[in-house]
Formats: structure tokens, sequence, C-alpha cells
């Protein structure tokens, strides 16, 4: 079962089995604006949480993307970089970043759940 | 001027209407892009017709007996010549400091017909420095008005002519000369109006009372061609035209020749010289300054932004980037910055540092999109 667990800095991270898709809110795509270009972290790398995995820019400015919880990256989103505005078009969908073997499942229970992320995007307001 | 008010231009209201992401900018609040976004509407001003608020923008009237003495007075502080500047013509020039550094960079006007006014365009954030600058030294007889009840927008692209000839047919502004300017009646509104900008593409800055500077956008904007262009894309176009911004590629240390503008001092200013850090500013002239602003063109996909280090081939620091970002017409990342002169030729292979890695660029050509000025 799919779950959706968000991070106060805009990432999300969808959880199936016991791997972890990565990728930035929609929130934080509509504040970016217009994206440009993504980098992803190299497959292999192993990621604490919080640890800097990602980098995305807009035409206003660059953005790291930390990583949700811990794990190793087994897939990263090749499209995207080429195509950068698949994350302003569906960043929960086709705008994904990477995908990590999660170090700890129980890690992501931590983070906000999808009502808990709108919430907090209330309190950012 | 205090950091806690923030002034608003007088299409204020009509910029929240179309639902513009609003910022402060040089102590106004400013639309950075509308919900188009800025690629949109980088890509808009380049194939049909934009309008930005510029109100922002310092305007100004400097009057004096005759135009021989207000001009005089102006190449005091001014590298250009403007004495020589005729009749409804335009100049780009800078304020310079005792050391030939700049402290804005303007746009001077002689309205047509007039013989002992100039009009003055500064940057928003240098209106009050200029003022100190000039005020000091205004000789007798000859006064700085700020424009303060006038608006300014400017509407740019290859559609803005057709655009203004619809509204104005009376007008023949499509006739009007590159860097030429002069009063015109657009609808019912006085305007003064003139043939540049700050895109690359052609254009009009309009000037008109900004009493009526709302209804005269909603007109604008009610044609199919114009759309409204935020900051963002006022960036990302004046980047591609490989044009200096205050604050980034120009201030207060930075003399014209470094900044790669001494195209704007013209011939006689050469030879005669008399303007502020003229010693510094002919000598590298001669000779060549030590850093010189020039073009850079990332080789992959990762835009380097201000304040990036350039370093050269072989790792050593050469320079700094000034402004960095990605050209929406170029579809790549571009950049502006500074290096040594060595570093300095079209092709110098050069590192960018970003995230402390460097990025394998080129210093490139300027501008990274062909200019499109009217030329008659």
């Amino acid at each position: 079962m799919a779950e959706l667990r968000y991070t106060k800095d805009h990432e999300y991270v969808r959880i199936e089995g016991g791997e972890g898709v990565v990728g930035i809110s929609d929130h934080a795509q509509r504040q970016l604006g217009d994206v440009v270009f993504a980098e992803n972290p190299r497959v292999g790398t192993m990621l604490k949480a919080g640890d800097p995995a990602a980098v995305v820019e807009s035409v206003k400015a660059a953005s790291d993307v930390f990583a949700p919880v811990a794990g190793e990256v087994v897939a990263v989103n090749s499209e995207v970089e080429a195509k950068p505005g698949l994350i302003n078009e569906d960043a929960l969908g086709t705008g994904w970043l990477f995908r990590i073997r999660l170090a700890d499942p129980s890690e992501a229970a931590a983070l906000m759940d999808e009502a808990a992320y709108a919430a907090f995007l209330e309190t950012q307001a | 001027m205090s950091d806690d008010v923030i002034l608003k231009t007088p299409l204020h209201a009509l910029h929240v209407e179309l639902g513009a992401r609003m910022a402060p900018f040089a102590g106004y609040a400013m639309p950075i892009h509308y919900p188009a976004g800025v690629l949109a509407e980088h890509l808009h001003t380049r194939k049909a017709a934009g309008l930005f608020d510029v109100s922002h923008m310092g305007q100004a009237l400097l009057e004096g007996p005759d135009h021989r003495t207000v001009a005089a007075f102006l190449e005091t502080v001014c590298p250009a010549d403007l004495l020589g500047l005729a009749p409804g013509r335009q100049r780009y020039t800078q304020l310079l400091n005792d050391d030939g550094g700049i402290v804005d960079d303007l746009m001077v006007t002689r309205p047509p017909g007039a013989d002992g006014a100039l009009r003055l365009v500064v940057n928003a954030a240098r209106k009050a420095v200029d003022t100190a600058r000039l005020a000091e030294r205004l000789p007798d007889g000859v006064r700085l008005t700020p424009l303060d009840d006038a608006a300014l927008v400017a509407l740019q692209g290859p559609l803005a002519a057709a655009t203004l000839a619809r509204l104005a047919p009376g007008e023949d502004l499509a006739t009007l000369a590159f860097m030429g300017a002069r009063p015109a009646r657009i609808g019912d509104v006085a305007t003064f109006v003139s043939r540049s900008g700050y895109t690359g593409e052609d254009g009009y800055e309009i000037s008109l009372p900004a009493a009526r500077a709302e209804s005269f956008a909603r007109r604008l904007l009610a044609e199919p061609d114009v759309a409204p262009i935020g900051l963002g894309a006022r960036d990302s176009l004046r980047l591609e035209a490989g044009l200096c911004l205050y604050g980034h590629e120009l201030d207060e240390t930075v003399d014209p020749v470094e900044a790669a503008i001494a195209w704007s001092i013209q011939k006689r200013r050469r030879a005669q010289g008399g303007f502020p850090g003229a010693a510094r500013i002919l000598r590298a002239l001669a000779e060549g300054s030590a850093r010189v602003r020039v073009g850079l063109r990332p080789e992959g996909r990762a835009p380097a932004r201000e304040a990036a280090e350039i370093v050269s081939a072989d790792g050593a620091p050469i320079g700094i980037v000034t402004s960095g970002g990605f050209g929406p017409s170029v579809g790549a990342p571009i950049a502006m910055g500074f290096v040594d002169r060595a570093h300095a030729a079209v092709g110098t292979p050069v590192g960018l540092v970003v995230r402390g890695k460097p990025l394998p660029a080129r210093v490139a050509v300027l501008p990274f999109h062909p200019h499109a000025y009217y030329r008659g």
C-alpha cells in the first residue's frame, strides 16, 4: 500500500513496500516556478535523513532536495533530468526524482501525512 | 528610505487583480511574475508584446537656461557626449564617482524642441544616491525635479510597434528611431515615448501621468498580443540581451571600461576627458582593464548563479559570476561575470564553482540572444 509522507522542507516520500519514491511537493513546485534543471544523486549513494540528495532549480532559484528518510538510492528518474518541467506538470507523479531502499521502514512514520502537511502549509501562509 | 515602508506603483492594484506574485524590490512592491510564469512571460515578450510596469524607476527633469548649460553640467558627472545630444534623442550613460566607479546607470533624453531640459531615468534603488550626487554640484540656474507623479511602462517585443500604431494611429510611432523620443498622445493620454527598452527587443518606454496609468495599462492589455510581464522575465530577458543590471554587473567599484560599456563614452569625451575618474577610465581604454565583464556558457544544464566563483582551466580563481540563470530563448543556462583580462577571450574554457565543484563553461559572445532593435 502506498503511503505519502512530507517533510517541513517540502519533500515527499511515497512508501511502496520497503522502498520510497522521493520528490518535491506540489506546493514546492508552485513556489519554485518553472523548473529548468534537476540533478539526482548517483544510484548506490547511501543517504541519511536530511542529507542533501538532489538539486532542483527554477528560473528563480536553486533549491536543495534533502533525503526525507535514510536509505540507498536504487533508481533515479533520468527523464526528469532531461525534461525538468515534468516537476511542474506532475510533481507527485512523472516528476519524481529518485527511489531509495529504506534503511528503517518505521522512519517515515515520523513525517507528516497529507492532512498534517496541509495543516503545516496553513501555518506557513 | 526606511526599509519597513514598502511603496506601491500606480499599477499596484492592477498587478494584484491580475494575480501577480508580488515581492519587495528596491523598496517597492513589484510583480515578480503573473500566473503565466517567468518562462511563458519571457517567451511571450520575444514573440509578441509584453507590458512591464517600471514605475519604480526614478524619472527626473534637469532644467536650466539652455541645452549647453544643462548638458555641460551633466558632463561633469557622466562620460557620455551630452552636449552633442540632438533634440528628440536619447543616450545611455553612467553617473560616476570621483574614482570613475559607477554610482548608477541611466538614460538621458533631450525632448524635441527643448533647449535647456533633459529627462533622466535612473534605477529605483539609486534615486537618493543619484539625487545627492547631482544636487551637491548643481550650478546656479540648473534645477533637478523628480517626476514623482509620473508612471513608466515598457511595451517590448516584435509586436509592440503594431500595437501602439493601432492605439495611436495619428502618431506614427512605428517609425520613431531607435533611441529616439518625443511626446505622443496615445488614446486620450499625453505621454512621453522613447524607442528603447531592456529586453533586446524592439519596443517603447512610455512615461505618463500616474493618475492615467491604470486605465492606460488596461487598454494595452486588452490588445490580443499584449501580456503583463513581471520582473522575473525582465531579468532573464536582459541577461539574454547581455545588458548590465545595477547592483549585479555595476557598482561603485566598477568602471565603464571594466563593465564593457565603454561604447557609451563618445569620441569627444575620450579625447577631452573632464569626467570623474577620467584618468583611470582613459588609461583603461588605452591599455585595457585588469578585469572585464564577459558572457559565460555552462556546458551542461546546471545554471551558475550570482556570486559563483570563476576558476581557470587549472583551478586558479579568476573572477566572479554577477548574473546567472536559465535563458528561456537560448534554451540553456547563461551567465555574465568579471574575469581577469587574460581569460576574457571568447571560447576560453573556465570553471564556474557550483555546490563546491567547477562546472565546465566557456567565455561566450554577448548578447546570448540577438538584439532586434528597430533600425528603420
